[in-house]
């Protein structure tokens, strides 16, 4: 059998011969990554106290958990057990939850412009909307951080507005700059560092999304709220964000 | 500036990176493993030279690396079948040296398996990043700088006047061949692939393709399809088998990107991950479906014949 339920709304599936994948939902929503939260610091508690050796990692998503165990030590029969143990009082944990009140609202100015986002004009044009419009719309909500990973830095937000939710290009971009501002379907995020990337990119942010000298390393955690907010050419430079040379145009 | 001395880098070769055993407890912030591709022959090395088995060693691939030493010191170099030379006298793999302040350490290229590796006794001393020295090029992380070895680097280590060298006996040294079997744990997104999907993918043959390196091997063979374009971004374990929409599958090794989308129709067991890093375009594999405890036994069977050969002593 692949599948057990510890709790009504954990399925708990094998991933691979020391990984084990926590499925929550089949849907992403922010009281599905608020339980996936929930789990994982459930388990890093454990992690840190009589799991240490048995646990080696975690990798938290939209609305799974993987788990990977150290195959020296234990097997996916004794960290099933254990996982059902930990999180069958996921739900009162949930009521209760005090580390939950350490989300934070963070503000990542954003220099939208055609220089530094060179998909507004396809994104406006097929909402039917001007560019101001799709700038305003993608700065007027906040947005959950989701998930950190793909690359180092990388924080997955959502839920974009149905409007300006664009598909992920059909070539991608061979080089995307640092700090560009990007929207895939409903998710956008800031790219950490020069990438390969197919996201549409709609602006750029002077941030440091990842700085291994800095401490936290990240602006963000997952949890997070984000909200962007537009600036001036001017203050993106003062900021210390730089214009590339050019971004690569998509016809 | 730091006075450390220990190995200089005369010639890089095609790609040599410094790799302890791994990254581990950084996926939060979006770091991936890094660690050796054949995990078996690195520790082989750490073994050879006494060191404990994460010791900060080389990773050479495809090979032409060549280091001069700055002290005393004990090498050993394990994997593919790079020739290995000190100052010019051609020596043996699988094996520890003595070599003194002024040797030349130079390696070939490989001509079966892909990879070696030369570690020295008590590790190349590196300043860890996250954990870990394994260097992950596409993060900019691990190692002296964040990528591969360059020309005039200095790696630093003790000095070391051991007197006895340590040999593993020839017939008991892996074998590489061209051909690997790649023991699979049905998982994931498996019941999104119909049942003649999954005969198809594990009785079919496929071919290393160009696209290989330390993140994925993409091959080419039977197209493979799912009945799901893609799920919600998930992690992506080591060697998970990935199927994009062209149905050609990647398995996805040391360096993959932390969480993703595509569909994965099992995972390659890490004993059979470490012969898929030996192998290079052309070469062939072929998948075949395994439960968990049959990939538990294989991994134990692995660590117990690993740790009941004795080395030989020689000098």
């Amino acid at each position: 059998m692949l599948t057990e339920t510890p709790s009504a709304h954990i399925n708990i599936h094998i991933a691979g011969e020391n990984a084990l994948m926590l499925y929550f939902s089949k849907q992403a929503s922010s009281d599905v990554s608020a339980k996936v939260q929930q789990a994982e610091r459930l388990i890093r508690h454990a992690m840190n106290d009589y799991l240490s050796t048995d646990i080696i990692d975690l990798v938290s998503s939209y609305a799974s958990l993987m788990v990977i165990f150290n195959l020296t030590t234990t097997d996916h029969h004794q960290i099933r057990y254990k996982l059902r143990i930990i999180l069958q009082n996921l739900d009162e944990f949930s009521k209760v939850d005090g580390d939950a009140v350490q989300a934070e609202l963070v503000e990542l100015p954003v220099y939208y412009a055609l220089e530094s986002g060179p998909d507004l004009t396809i994104i406006a044009k097929r909402a039917k909307l001007s560019v101001d419009q799709v700038i305003d719309i993608h700065q007027a909500q906040e947005y959950r951080v989701y998930a950190i990973g793909f690359a180092p830095g990388f924080a997955y937000l959502g839920e974009v507005d149905e409007r300006i939710a664009a598909p992920r290009l059909s070539t991608p971009r061979m080089k995307v700059p640092k700090g560009a501002v990007a929207i895939a379907d409903k998710q956008t995020a800031v790219y950490p560092n020069v990438s390969p990337g197919g996201w549409n990119i709609i602006g750029l942010c002077p941030i440091d999304m990842f700085d291994a000298t800095s401490s936290p390393i990240m602006p963000v955690k997952v949890g997070d709220k984000v909200k962007f907010k537009a600036i001036t050419k001017s203050e993106f430079l003062s900021l210390g964000g730089e214009l590339p040379q050019a971004i690569e145009t998509i016809l | 500036m730091s006075l450390a001395i220990g190995f200089l880098v005369k010639r890089s070769g095609m790609l040599s990176l410094i790799q302890d055993a791994g990254r581990f407890g950084a996926f939060n912030i979006g770091l991936t493993n890094g660690g050796p591709m054949d995990l078996g022959a690195f520790q082989w090395a750490n073994r050879l030279c006494a060191n404990e088995l994460n010791a900060t060693a080389i990773e050479m691939t495809i090979g032409g690396l060549a280091l001069t030493a700055q002290l005393n010191s004990t090498i050993a170099v394990t994997g593919s079948n790079m020739p290995l030379s000190i100052n010019g006298q051609v020596k043996e793999l699988w094996r520890s040296y003595h070599v003194k302040a002024g040797d030349v350490i130079e390696l070939g290229f490989a001509t079966q398996g892909l990879r070696s590796y030369l570690a020295v006794a008590d590790g190349f001393t590196i300043t860890e990043s996250f954990g870990s020295t394994a260097t992950v090029c596409r993060e900019n992380v691990g190692g002296l700088t964040g990528g591969k070895l360059k020309t005039g680097d200095v790696l630093p280590c003790a000095n070391q006047n051991r007197t006895k060298n340590l040999i593993l006996p020839d017939k008991l040294r892996p074998k590489f061949s061209d051909e690997v079997i790649l023991h699979t744990v049905p998982s994931y997104q498996q019941k999104h692939f119909s049942s003649h999907q999954q005969r198809l993918f594990f009785s079919s043959e496929y071919t290393i393709s160009k696209n290989f390196d330390r993140m994925g091997y993409r091959l080419n063979g039977k197209k493979i399809s799912c009945d799901i374009d893609g799920v919600l971004s998930e992690g992506i374990c080591h060697g998970a088998v990935q199927i994009p929409a062209d149905g050609q599958p990647i398995v996805l090794m040391n360096d993959r990107q932390t969480i993703g989308g595509y569909p994965k129709i099992g995972a390659v067991s890490s004993v059979d991950t470490a012969m898929l890093g030996q192998l290079s375009q052309g070469c062939k594999v072929r998948f075949e479906p395994i439960s968990m405890e049959q990939a538990h036994n294989l991994f134990h069977l692995n660590l117990s014949r690993f740790n009941r050969i004795q080395l030989d002593i020689c000098d």
